[in-house]
């Protein structure tokens, strides 16, 4: 590495006909480092990527007007910043629906770049269920705060007050209420014509046909086989009151360019993704763990320590985890691009019928 | 799944660093039904190893329940995603797929080949870089094949490939596939493309999708995959004139005033003079913003924001540009028009024109010609159904800066959206500016009668409703004016209640007030066709040599007799308001058909038999009238 970046800063000084040490001082912020690399001098994994980001800088600067490229990542950037400002300017009561996953994370941190250095101009709701793992509480509420934005959370009150859950209630009715039915109130009280999703077409068969900007009538309901023409990037957000549009600045991302985003800005996800011991019993094939009392042990269950991970975030009675020893984002990655099976594989919603999801879509799911 | 690359499991982050230099590449299939679109995707997909296995477990198992294939994967199943679809075996909606070679990362868009989901196809063709056009090999050129290629080049695909699909079902007959080859390059001579590839494959067995067959080794070409990870697509080059469309104004307090938008063509740098559009006016960059970074340079495609040195006003709708290329700016434009909708277009109709950046009111004021996509001759038209292609004059409300489609993708584009359904019903690109509207300001220019109904797209009619009380005159008048209110045009109606009351409220029910009342009626109603509006009168008005008088001051041309004909018998059972019971014990007088002569048109425009005939029908009649008249629309 050490050897790169003096090979870097030489290609620089001779090619745009600056003094070795000039470019040193930009690089390193003082005038001795080189000289100490050329001597065999070590630098710290954090001075290394200092160095060669203020290296990136300097030749993308250097490279002129006609020199400036876009890689796929960046153009995917631009596109979900565009969205987000279009639905700014046209809608007059946007709302950003956050998760708390990864996906999440990404649309958030898109919206804390596409307004900078306004922060976000809408408030993040969260539809909880009460069932999600305990971490992800502590990692939303700390993020909202980190970027300024209201948070607004919101629990289905006949879930309060029936006690719903997924043991007691099973996943379909848990989701309908907690979820489905949960969204549809916190949209309908806060009265949104906006709502920011972080679904990517390649996730699943009915996301694949959704629009950017997907309309939802006074009921919330989507209507597949009528949807509005999208053309170029001009979006149509017009609605009646009560209408809404669900938008999903995320579309065109796939599982790969989340991670490959997530690394190259150094965005915080939570840990849940990085494998750890955690408690778990395996029922019916999947590894589920055991993250607080709520969870009723079969006769003869004993939870067990493992090395897991989990490849999306969910309620945590109906989120399978899978062994792993990945402990960096390098090899989660690195794990998630030679895994064989798809990373819904691990929420219980999907695999009911076929064609599920687009169901509870069409019902106002998101 | 598919990220088979070695590179993944020995270091990872070498192959992060491979996948952020590839290129990218947006490509969209379309094609007749049936030629095998999704079926194709499926191949690619399935080829490229790109499926999970518990996703192809799925596909396994559907293809046995709904698949159409046999024995063989059902592929298709891969993309058509909505319950319909699998059902019918089609493709309603364009499904967006995701898939990545060594060479590039490619997002492909399936869109279907029912001519009624036309407009999906053109959301799918809008963004692409590259259209796969398929054609069965056993029936070649179809009408769907030619639309589809008309449109694909219309919004300006530089690129198409010609995939010469189920050879295998004509045993890969070098014959058969030359002479679509032949055809389809004769008939695309009319239209717009940089290049055509024709490449022949089986999507069902994979012969020269991903790889080239030895099926026909006649075919000396690349495999279609090969092909796209080849093809250099014609993106804009970065020295064209600089636009910036502001689409958002950034100001977060006092000292920071940005311009944020995505930038649609060119580079821009710190310090660079620009000019704002349409004001004009001049200042220079200070500074670009992405993020926490400042930029020296930025290009089109990136979504910025510009911090200027002056404070001049800019806001969303605007344009920045260069003052060596700005942009021009006008109100009337020709355009080519898709229409998207199953309610037709209206000529004449306000509907919301929706840009880059900015939406504003605008009519189509003339269509100029439909285009026949079967062989591009020009018909002449009055409206556009679903699926039709026009060239249309677009008037606008107020100027906009733009470019012409040709120079610009993103400048030169818009949208139509309904006023009163939101829709999205139509999506057109702009040709040239109008000249028309300038020139007219700067003549010396008299605002007269006819300028006043050009601007509202119509011209001015007086409907007369004639009839007996309780014949349906007002009913069928309210009909008429919501219809043509909707549709965008400037009406109003003038009946007993906003007469009586008020302008001849010292009138009563003599013979001589009521010659009065009529006079004054058709003065009013002249008044405001000279103003430009289409008037609805709605009065018994029983004399003819009254209706003749409002007739004849009117003018040709203007005077629209409508008799609402409802039997005496019957109005006077219907008696909705109680007056002929009233009339007939005497507590009224001088009430028409009673004890006051009622003279029926002798040659009324429209005639209408009430009896036959329900209110919402009659109304429909008059409008169509309307339209067959000319009324509705204007000549340019």
């Amino acid at each position: 590495m050490s050897q790169e970046i003096i090979a870097r800063i030489e290609n620089f000084a001779s090619r745009y006909g600056k003094s070795e040490s000039t470019i040193a001082r930009k690089v390193f912020n003082d005038g001795k480092t080189l000289t100490r690399l050329r001597d065999g001098g070590q630098l710290t994994p954090r001075t290394q990527e200092k160095a060669m980001a203020a290296l990136d800088t300097l030749e993308r600067d250097a490279a002129g007007p006609l020199g400036q490229r876009l890689t796929h990542l960046d153009r995917l950037e631009a596109e979900s910043i565009h969205i987000m400002r279009e639905v700014v300017a046209q809608c007059e009561n946007p709302v950003m629906l956050y998760s708390v996953g990864k996906d999440s994370s990404v649309m958030l941190e898109l919206a804390i770049k596409a307004f900078y250095p306004s922060p976000p101009p809408f408030p993040l709701l969260h539809v909880d269920t009460q069932w999600k793992f305990q971490e992800m509480y502590s990692f939303r509420d700390r993020r909202a705060k980190e970027a300024g934005m209201e948070l607004i959370t919101h629990i289905n009150p006949e879930a309060i007050e029936k006690n719903v859950g997924p043991f007691t209630h099973g996943s379909a009715v848990h989701t309908d209420i907690t979820k489905t039915q949960g969204l549809k109130q916190a949209l309908d009280a806060g009265k949104f014509d906006a709502a920011f999703g972080g679904a990517r077409r390649d996730e699943e068969k009915s996301r694949a046909k959704e629009r950017i900007f997907s309309f939802r009538n006074e009921h919330h309901r989507w209507d597949a086989k009528n949807q509005r023409p999208e053309l170029w990037d001009i979006y149509n957000a017009r609605v009646q009151k009560g209408e809404s549009m669900r938008v999903f600045p995320i579309s065109n991302w796939t599982e790969l360019d989340i991670w490959q985003y997530i690394y190259r800005e150094n965005i915080q996800i939570p840990g849940l993704y990085l494998s750890a011991e955690r408690p778990v019993v395996e029922r019916d094939g999947t590894l589920i763990m055991v993250d607080d009392d709520r969870m009723p042990l079969e006769p003869g269950e004993t939870p067990m320590m493992k090395s897991v991970r989990f490849r999306t975030l969910g309620c945590y009675p109906l989120t399978g985890a899978v062994e792993s020893e990945a402990v960096t984002l390098q090899d989660v990655i690195q794990e998630t691009l030679l895994a064989t099976s798809s990373e819904r594989q691990g929420r219980v919603i999907d695999s009911d019928a076929g064609q599920s999801m687009e169901k509870k879509k069409e019902e106002g799911y998101f | 799944m598919a990220h088979h690359d070695p590179l993944i499991a020995q270091d990872i982050k070498a192959y992060l660093e491979v996948q952020e230099r590839k290129s990218f590449l947006r490509v969209f299939t379309c094609g007749s039904v049936d030629d095998g679109k999704s079926t194709l995707i499926g191949r690619l997909l399935y080829d490229s190893k790109l499926i999970y296995e518990d996703q192809m477990a799925a596909i396994e198992r559907d293809s046995k329940a709904s698949g159409t294939t046999g024995e063989k994967p059902d592929l298709a199943l891969l993309v058509d995603g909505l319950a319909a679809e699998r059902e019918q075996g089609i493709t309603i909606d364009v499904a967006y797929r995701f898939f990545s070679t060594d060479k590039r990362k490619f997002i492909i868009a399936d869109t279907p080949g029912h001519v009624q989901y036309t407009r999906n196809m053109a959301t799918g063709a809008s963004t692409a870089d590259v259209a796969i056009l398929l054609i069965d090999a056993r029936y070649g050129v179809m009408e769907q094949t030619r639309r589809h290629a008309f449109i694909a080049s219309l919004l300006g695909i530089p690129q198409v490939v010609v995939a010469v699909n189920k050879m295998d079902l004509v045993g890969f007959d070098q014959s058969k596939f030359n002479e679509i080859d032949v055809a389809f390059r004769d008939f695309a001579k009319n239209l717009n493309f940089t290049d055509i590839m024709t490449i022949p494959v089986s999507a069902l067995d994979g012969d020269n999708v991903t790889t080239k067959s030895d099926v026909a080794p006649w075919y000396k070409g690349p495999s279609l995959l090969e092909f796209l990870e080849e093809v250099e697509v014609d993106r804009q080059s970065l020295e064209t004139p600089f636009r910036l469309p502001v689409q958002w104004v950034n100001r977060p307090n006092l000292d920071f005033r940005g311009f944020s938008g995505t930038i649609a063509s060119g580079t821009i740098s710190k310090g660079d003079e620009i000019m704002a559009m349409p004001s004009g006016k001049r200042s220079r960059v200070k500074d670009i913003v992405l993020y926490k970074e400042s930029l020296d340079h930025a290009r089109m495609d990136q979504a910025v924001t510009i911090t200027l040195e002056d404070e001049i006003d800019i806001s969303r709708g605007d344009m920045i540009c260069t003052p060596d290329h700005p942009n021009e700016v006008a109100d009337q434009f020709q355009a080519h028009l898709i229409w998207m909708d199953d309610t037709r277009l209206f000529p004449g109709r306000q509907y919301i024109i929706r840009t880059a950046n900015m939406s504003v009111a605008g009519s189509v004021t003339a269509l100029k010609h439909r285009i026949d996509v079967a062989d591009f001759s020009e018909a002449a038209a009055k409206t556009l159904e679903l699926n039709e292609i026009g060239v249309v004059t677009l008037s606008l409300t107020k100027p906009i800066p733009f470019d012409s489609y040709l120079n610009n993708r993103t400048t030169g584009a818009f949208v139509v959206v309904d006023r009163m359904s939101n829709r999205t019903v139509g999506a057109g690109t702009i040709d040239f500016a109008l000249r028309r509207s300038k020139n007219i300001v700067r003549q010396d220019f008299t605002v007269d009668h006819t300028a006043r109904a050009e601007q509202k797209g119509q011209k001015p009619a007086t409907l007369w409703f004639t009839g007996l009380s309780g014949s349906g005159k007002s009913t069928i008048a309210n009909h008429v004016d919501q219809i043509l209110f909707e549709r965008g045009h400037h009406t109003y109606t003038l009946d007993g209640d906003n007469i009586r009351h008020g302008l001849n409220r010292d009138l009563g029910f003599t013979k001589e007030d009521r010659v009065e009342n009529i006079r004054r009626i058709g003065e009013v109603s002249r008044l405001m066709n000279n103003a430009g509006l289409i008037v609805m009168c709605s009065f018994i008005s029983p004399y003819r040599a009254e209706r003749q008088m409002v007739r004849s001051k009117a003018g040709d041309g203007v005077f629209v007799e409508v008799f609402v004909d409802t039997p005496l018998s019957v109005a006077e059972e219907r008696d909705v308001k109680g007056l002929y019971k009233r009339a007939r014990s005497g507590e009224i007088k001088n009430f028409t058909g009673i004890d006051s002569e009622y003279q029926p048109p002798r040659n009324p425009e429209i005639h209408i038999k009430t009896v036959e005939t329900s209110a919402e029908a009659a109304a429909a009649q008059i409008v169509d009238y309307l339209e067959a008249k000319g009324f509705l629309t204007i000549d340019l």
